[in-house]
C-alpha cells in the first residue's frame, strides 16, 4: 500500500498503511463494489469523460455543425495566449481575485479579532455575523446592484458626494469591476469569520497571559501571539477565497455585468461560458478549460502540501 | 481579556457593532426598499422608514419571477443534491473503510480527484453529457461501425441513434452534482477515527455488513451528516452555472436563476422594490437551515474530521 497516493509524497496521514486499512473487515465478494457503484458511475460519466473529452477537444479544431474534426496540436492554446482580450481577461481576473480575497480577509479578520475579544454575547455575535454565507453569490450580487445602482443606490451616491467621482458602473470598466468585488467579498467575509473565531478561540489563553504579565500590550500581543499563530488558517482561507473567487463568482458577474462594459468584467470562468455556450467556439473554450483546470489542480495540489488535513468546500 | 483595558474595550464593541452593521447593512436597506411603493424606492435617497407595501411586493415578485414553480425546483435540486450526495459518499466511504478489495486505492483516489475538476472547468462536454447519457455508447457503436454490421445482417440500411437526455429536469439538476470528493473523504475519515472494537463486538454478535452499517455506522456519524446536511443544502439551493446551462423550460428554473427576470432593465420603471422582495424571499431557506442548525454547521465547517 506504502505509496498509494504518490501525488502527495505519502506525507499525509491519510496515506499511510496503518490508517488506511482497518484490521477488522467484512469480507463479501460483490457487496464492497455494489457500495461505491454509485459514486463511480456519476464520477465517471459527469467528472472523468467530459474532463477526457475537453482534452481531446482542446487539441482538435471542429467546423461549426460538429460533424468532422482534425487534430490541430497546440494550436488552440497558442491562439489562446497571443489572444489580447484572453490576456485582459487573466489580468482581470488576477486583480479580482486579489482584491476579494484581500477585502474579505481584512474585514473577516477584524471583525473576528473584536469579536473574541468581546467578553459576553459571543453566541450572539456569531449568529448576526454567520448567515450570509447562506446568500447565494448570485442573490448578493442583486443586493448591491441596488446600492450601487447610478440613479438609485445609496452607497453609490455616497461614493458620489464624498469622492466627487461620477459613478457610472453601466459605463466605465473600473466601476463596474468595483462593483462585482463588493458583491463578491461581501458574500465571503462570513465564512472568513468563522475561521477565524475558530482559529482565534483556539489559541492558548495561557500563551496572551505570559506576554501580558511580560507587559505586552495587546496590540504587541496580537502581532506577535495572535498573527503568528493563526497563519496556517490565514493561509487556508486565504486559498480557499482565491478558488471562491476564480469559480464560485460566475453568478455574481451573470447577474450584475454580464462581463461588460467593453469586458472589463470579463474573468476567466465567465470568459469560457460566454465563448463555449454563447460564442459556440469549441476548441477555444475547451483550451480554456484546459487552463482552468491547471490552474485548480495546481492550487488544489499547493493547498494539500501545505495545509494539513483540510479540506476545501467548494462542493 | 487579560488585563483590564476599558478604552480598548469600548472601542471593541463600537468596532464589533459598526462591523455587524456594515455586514448586516445591504440586507437590512433591502428589506426596507422591499416595503415601499416604486415611488419611494425610486426617490433618491430613498426614506429609511419602512412602508406597508411589503405583501404586495411580495405578491408581485411571486407572479413576475415564477417564484411558486422556481422555488420549488429549487427546493427539489436542493434536497436531491444532500440527499443524493451523502448517502452516495456514505455508502462509499464505508466500502472503502470496511472492504478489502484489489481496486479499493484507486477508487478512493479517482473518487478524491473529483475535487480538482469543479463543474466550471468543464461546462461544455459536462452539457454534451448531459444532452446524451448515451453519448459515450454512441461513439463506441460508431467507432465499431456496428451500423454497418447490423445493415449487413438486416439486409437494409438502418442507423442507430443512441439518445437519453437529462436536459430540463429533475434528473439534469441533480444526478451530476451528487458526486462528492469532500463528502466522501469526510466521512472516510469520520470512520478510521471509529474503534475497531466495535466492528469487532458486532461480528462477534453476528451482524451483517449492512446491519453494522444500519445500526452502528449511522447513529454514529449522526452530528457529520447534520453538518453536512447545512452544507449541501446551502451548496445545491444556490448553484447557479449548471442549473442556467441546462435549463431552458422556464418551468425547470430554479429560483436564483429565475430572479434574473426580475432585475428593472434600463428603459423598465425601476421596480427595486419587487426585485429586492423576490430576492429576500430566495435566499430566506438557506439562511434558515444555516441559522437553526448552526451548531453542527460551524462544527462540520471548521473541523471536518472530529
Amino acid at each position: 500500500m506504502g505509496n498509494a497516493f504518490p501525488v502527495y509524497g505519502g506525507k499525509r496521514c491519510f496515506v499511510n498503511s496503518e490508517t488506511m486499512i482497518k484490521r477488522s473487515v467484512f469480507s463479501s465478494r460483490t457487496l464492497p463494489y455494489l457500495l461505491i457503484l454509485p459514486q463511480i458511475v456519476v464520477t465517471l460519466t459527469f467528472f472523468y469523460w467530459p474532463a477526457v473529452q475537453g482534452l481531446i477537444q482542446s487539441v482538435m479544431r471542429s467546423d461549426p455543425f460538429g460533424q468532422h474534426s482534425t487534430f490541430i496540436w497546440f494550436s488552440n492554446f497558442v491562439t489562446l495566449f497571443t489572444d489580447p482580450l484572453y490576456l485582459k481577461s487573466i489580468g482581470i481576473t488576477l486583480f479580482f481575485s486579489m482584491s476579494v480575497a484581500t477585502v474579505s480577509i481584512s474585514t473577516g479578520l477584524f471583525i473576528a479579532t473584536m469579536a473574541n475579544r468581546a467578553l459576553k454575547a459571543k453566541a450572539v455575535v456569531r449568529t448576526l455575523l454567520i448567515w450570509p454565507y447562506a446568500v447565494a453569490p448570485a442573490i448578493s450580487g442583486i443586493l448591491w446592484l441596488f446600492l450601487l445602482h447610478p440613479s438609485y443606490g445609496v452607497v453609490a451616491l455616497a461614493i458620489k458626494r464624498w469622492f466627487g467621482v461620477d459613478w457610472n458602473p453601466v459605463l466605465r470598466g473600473s466601476d463596474a469591476m468595483f462593483m462585482i468585488i463588493m458583491a463578491s467579498a461581501w458574500k465571503q467575509i462570513s465564512y472568513n469569520f468563522v475561521f477565524f473565531i475558530a482559529g482565534l478561540q483556539a489559541i492558548p489563553k495561557s500563551l496572551i497571559e505570559a506576554a501580558a504579565i511580560d507587559g505586552a500590550s495587546p496590540f504587541r500581543r496580537f502581532w506577535t501571539i495572535t498573527v503568528p499563530l493563526l497563519s496556517p488558517t490565514l493561509f487556508f482561507v486565504t486559498v480557499m477565497n482565491i478558488i471562491y473567487s476564480f469559480f464560485e463568482t460566475f453568478g455574481v458577474v451573470h447577474m450584475m455585468t454580464q462581463g461588460g462594459p467593453g469586458g472589463a468584467t470579463n474573468i476567466l470562468v465567465y470568459k469560457v461560458y460566454q465563448d463555449g455556450f454563447i460564442g459556440l467556439n469549441m476548441g477555444g473554450s475547451a483550451a480554456q478549460s484546459i487552463v482552468l483546470m491547471t490552474l485548480i489542480i495546481g492550487v488544489t495540489l499547493f493547498q494539500f502540501k501545505y495545509v494539513e488535513k483540510k479540506v476545501q468546500y467548494a462542493g | 481579556m487579560v488585563e483590564k483595558t476599558p478604552i480598548l474595550d469600548i472601542f471593541t464593541y463600537v468596532f464589533l457593532i459598526t462591523g455587524i452593521i456594515i455586514v448586516g447593512f445591504p440586507v437590512i436597506y433591502a428589506i426596507i426598499a422591499a416595503t415601499l411603493p416604486i415611488e419611494d424606492v425610486c426617490r433618491v435617497p430613498m426614506p429609511l422608514i419602512p412602508g406597508d407595501q411589503f405583501w404586495v411586493n411580495i405578491k408581485a415578485a411571486w407572479e413576475k419571477g415564477n417564484l411558486g414553480t422556481n422555488l420549488l425546483n429549487s427546493f427539489i435540486m436542493a434536497s436531491g443534491i444532500t440527499l443524493g450526495k451523502i448517502s452516495v459518499s456514505l455508502l462509499g466511504a464505508f466500502s472503502i473503510v470496511y472492504f478489502d478489495y484489489r481496486f479499493r486505492t484507486l477508487v478512493f483516489v479517482s473518487v478524491f480527484c473529483t475535487l480538482m475538476l469543479p463543474v466550471e472547468v468543464r461546462i461544455l462536454p459536462t452539457y454534451e453529457m448531459a444532452a446524451n447519457l448515451l453519448g459515450p455508447l454512441q461513439h463506441l457503436w460508431n467507432v465499431l461501425h456496428l451500423n454497418g454490421l447490423v445493415s449487413w445482417f438486416a439486409g437494409h440500411t438502418i442507423d442507430i441513434t443512441l439518445e437519453w437526455s437529462i436536459l430540463d429536469s429533475y434528473t439534469g439538476l441533480i444526478l451530476p452534482l451528487i458526486a462528492s470528493a469532500t463528502c466522501t473523504f469526510l466521512f472516510r475519515q469520520f470512520f478510521l477515527t471509529i474503534p475497531e472494537e466495535l466492528c469487532e463486538a458486532a461480528k462477534m454478535d453476528g451482524a451483517s455488513a449492512m446491519t453494522f452499517f444500519r445500526k452502528i455506522l449511522l447513529p454514529l456519524s449522526k452530528t457529520n451528516i447534520a453538518a453536512l446536511v447545512v452544507i449541501e443544502f446551502v451548496y445545491g439551493w444556490n448553484q447557479y452555472l449548471w442549473p442556467l446551462l441546462i435549463t431552458t423550460n422556464p418551468k425547470m428554473t430554479t429560483a436564483v436563476i429565475g430572479l434574473q427576470h426580475l432585475i428593472p432593465a434600463a428603459d423598465d420603471l425601476p421596480y427595486w422594490n419587487v426585485a429586492l422582495a423576490g430576492s429576500l424571499l430566495v435566499m430566506l431557506p438557506p439562511i434558515l437551515v444555516v441559522l437553526f442548525m448552526q451548531r453542527w454547521f460551524v462544527k462540520g465547517l471548521v473541523d471536518p474530521d472530529k
